[in-house]
C-alpha cells in the first residue's frame, strides 16, 4: 500500500439519477504517468476533477498517500486545463512566481527584497526549463496557445506537486506544436519524477505518452435509459504492451480516434 | 455597386460625416434665432451668438457683483466636488461588495437579493427622505448620487467577478492560495479595469442625480444655476452651461478610458483579443 500514491476504491459518481462513474478501482504508484482516454461524456474529466478535489465521489473513497484526499484543491495537486490556466493580468515571470508568493507571503501575497530575489531566480529556472526565457516579461495575451500551456505547466511545477493533473492540455494545439509539447512534458516528468494523470481525447497521444493507459468506458448498457449505468476502467495497459491490435480494439469499443 | 453594408467611408469622409450633424444643428439654430430676432430684438428664447458671448463673459470671466466670485467656476467646483465624492464612494462600495458577492457564495446568498431590491428603488423617490435625514447640505446630494449608482456598480462587478473563469480560481488554489490571497492577487487586479468601465457607464446617471438634487435645494452648482436663471428665461446662460456640463461629462469619460488604457494594458489586449 505504502508505495501507492493514489488509491481509488469502489468510487461512484452520480448526478441525481445519472450515473457517471461506477465501481472505480485504481492503484497508482509514485512516478507513474497515466493517460486517460475514453469517449466524450464517459467521465474521464469527472475522474480528474475528483482527483483535483473539485468534485467529491458520491460513494467510495480516494486516498492520497494513504490519507483521504482533501475535498478542495490544494497545493499538492497541480492542474493544467485546456484553457484559462494562466492569469491574464500577470507577465510570464509573475505568473510563475505567484505560486511561491502564495506560500511565503500569507497577508500581502507579494514578496519583497531577498525573498523576492530568491523566488525570481527559482522562477527563472523553471521558465527556462519550459523554454520561455525569451518571453519572460510578456503578458499571456502575447503568447501563442502552445506557449501559454508551457507557462501553465511551469506555473504548476514550481510548487513541486505530488500529482500533476492535465485536462486535455494539448487539445487546442496544432499537431506540430503538440509533438513538441509531448517531448517537453516527458522530459519534465523524467526530471521531476512527479506522478502525472493526463486526460486526452486523442487515443494516439494516450498510446505514445506515459507508462500506463487507462480507458474509461461503460461496461453495461441500458438502451432505454442511457444514464442508468456509469463508466468504469475497461482497459488498464502498461506502456510497451500497446500495439496496433489493442489500439483498433479500443477504437471500436469506445468510438474514439 | 457594392452592398451598403460593405461600403467603408475613408478617413476624410468619416470626419466630414461625423461633423455634419453638429454643423447642421448650428446652422438651423442661427437661421431660427435670426428669424426671431428680426421680428422681436428682445426675444429671449433663441439668443444670438453675441448675447452668448456677453453671458459667458458675465458668468465665466467677470466677478459677480453680489458675491465677488466668478460664478461659473464656483458652480463647477461645487458640482464636481459632489460628483467626485459620490462617484468615489460608489466605486469603493461597489468594489467591496462586488468582489465579496461575486467570489464568496455564502455572502452572495446573504446580500445579493437585498442589493437587487435596493437597486429597484427609484433614487429620486427617496430624495425627500435624504433631505429629511441628512439635511439640505452637501451630504444629501452625495448620498443621492451614491444611492443612484452604487447598487448598479455592485451588481455589475459581482457579475464580472463571476465571469472570471472558474479554472483560474481552481488553479490559484492548486498554487496554495487562500481566499484572501485569491481576492487580492487574482480578483482585485482583474476587476479594477472593469470597475472603470462600470463607472463610465454610470456617469450619465450620476450627473442626472446631481443636477436633480441641485435643482431642488442648493446655493451653488451647475444644476442650481440653470434652474435659477430659468426664472428669467435666460437661455443665453442656460445653453452655454449645458454645453459646459456636456463637455465636463465628455472629459470625465475620456479620462477614465485613458486611465484604463494606461494602468491596465493587459485588459485592452485581453478584451480585444477574445
Amino acid at each position: 500500500m505504502a508505495d501507492n500514491i493514489i488509491n481509488v476504491s469502489k468510487v461512484w459518481k452520480e448526478y441525481g439519477d445519472a450515473v457517471v462513474l461506477e465501481r472505480l478501482n485504481l492503484d497508482v504508484k509514485e512516478g507513474e504517468f497515466c493517460t486517460i482516454v475514453g469517449a466524450s461524456g464517459c467521465g474521464k474529466t469527472t475522474f480528474l476533477r475528483m482527483l483535483l478535489g473539485e468534485e467529491i465521489p458520491s460513494r467510495g473513497n480516494i486516498l492520497l498517500e494513504d490519507s483521504p484526499l482533501p475535498e478542495e484543491p490544494t497545493h499538492d495537486r497541480g492542474i493544467v486545463f485546456q484553457r484559462y490556466s494562466v492569469f491574464p493580468h500577470l507577465t510570464v515571470l509573475q505568473n510563475v512566481i505567484l505560486g511561491l508568493e502564495f506560500t511565503q507571503s500569507k497577508f500581502t501575497g507579494f514578496l519583497f527584497g531577498k525573498a523576492k530575489r530568491i523566488a525570481v531566480n527559482e522562477a527563472k529556472e523553471m521558465i527556462a526549463a519550459v523554454g520561455l526565457s525569451d518571453a519572460r516579461n510578456k503578458l499571456p495575451s502575447a503568447l501563442s496557445g502552445g506557449m501559454q500551456q508551457r507557462l501553465a505547466i511551469a506555473q504548476s511545477l514550481i510548487k513541486k506537486p505530488k500529482i500533476l493533473l492535465l485536462d486535455e492540455p494539448f487539445g487546442a494545439l496544432d499537431p506540430g506544436i503538440r509533438a513538441d509539447m509531448h517531448e517537453l512534458i516527458l522530459s519534465l516528468w523524467d526530471q521531476t519524477g512527479t506522478t502525472v494523470f493526463m486526460v486526452t481525447h486523442d487515443l494516439k497521444e494516450g498510446f505514445s505518452l506515459g507508462t500506463r493507459l487507462l480507458v474509461f468506458d461503460k461496461v453495461r448498457h441500458d438502451p432505454q435509459s442511457p444514464d442508468r449505468y456509469g463508466a468504469s476502467i475497461t482497459y488498464d495497459i502498461p506502456l510497451g504492451m500497446t500495439d496496433e491490435k489493442i489500439l483498433n480494439k479500443i477504437k471500436s469499443t469506445t468510438g474514439t480516434d | 455597386m457594392k452592398r451598403l453594408v460593405n461600403i467603408q467611408p475613408g478617413k476624410g469622409w468619416r470626419i466630414i460625416l461625423g461633423l455634419l450633424p453638429f454643423i447642421l444643428v448650428l446652422v438651423i439654430y442661427l437661421f431660427a434665432s435670426n428669424a426671431r430676432l428680426v421680428v422681436n430684438p428682445n426675444d429671449k428664447l433663441l439668443p444670438s451668438f453675441g448675447s452668448f458671448g456677453e453671458a459667458i463673459e458675465r458668468m465665466a470671466i467677470k466677478e459677480d457683483r453680489r458675491t465677488g466670485k466668478i460664478l461659473l467656476w464656483t458652480d463647477t467646483k461645487a458640482s464636481l466636488q459632489r460628483l467626485g465624492m459620490g462617484i468615489g464612494i460608489s466605486a469603493l462600495i461597489g468594489l467591496f461588495f462586488g468582489i465579496l458577492n461575486g467570489l464568496i457564495p455564502v455572502i452572495r446568498a446573504n446580500l445579493s437579493p437585498f442589493i437587487s431590491v435596493l437597486s429597484m428603488i427609484p433614487p429620486l423617490a427617496i430624495l425627500p427622505i435624504l433631505f429629511i435625514v441628512f439635511g439640505l447640505g452637501e451630504l444629501s446630494k452625495v448620498v443621492l448620487i451614491v444611492f443612484g449608482i452604487a447598487p448598479f456598480v455592485m451588481r455589475e462587478l459581482q457579475q464580472r467577478v463571476q465571469e472570471i473563469p472558474k479554472e483560474q480560481l481552481i488553479k490559484a488554489q492548486t498554487l496554495g492560495a487562500s481566499t484572501w490571497q485569491i481576492m487580492i492577487r487574482i480578483i482585485l487586479p482583474q476587476i479594477l479595469p472593469r470597475l472603470i468601465d462600470a463607472l463610465r457607464l454610470s456617469l450619465g446617471a450620476a450627473w442626472l442625480f446631481l443636477i436633480a438634487a441641485e435643482a431642488i435645494a442648493a446655493t451653488d452648482g451647475l444644476g442650481y444655476r440653470i434652474f435659477l436663471v430659468r426664472r428669467y428665461l435666460a437661455m443665453d446662460v442656460i445653453l452655454p452651461y449645458v454645453a459646459w456640463i456636456t463637455f465636463l461629462a465628455f472629459l470625465m469619460d475620456y479620462g477614465l478610458r485613458a486611465l484604463s488604457r494606461f494602468a491596465f494594458p493587459w485588459f485592452e489586449k485581453e478584451t480585444s483579443g477574445s
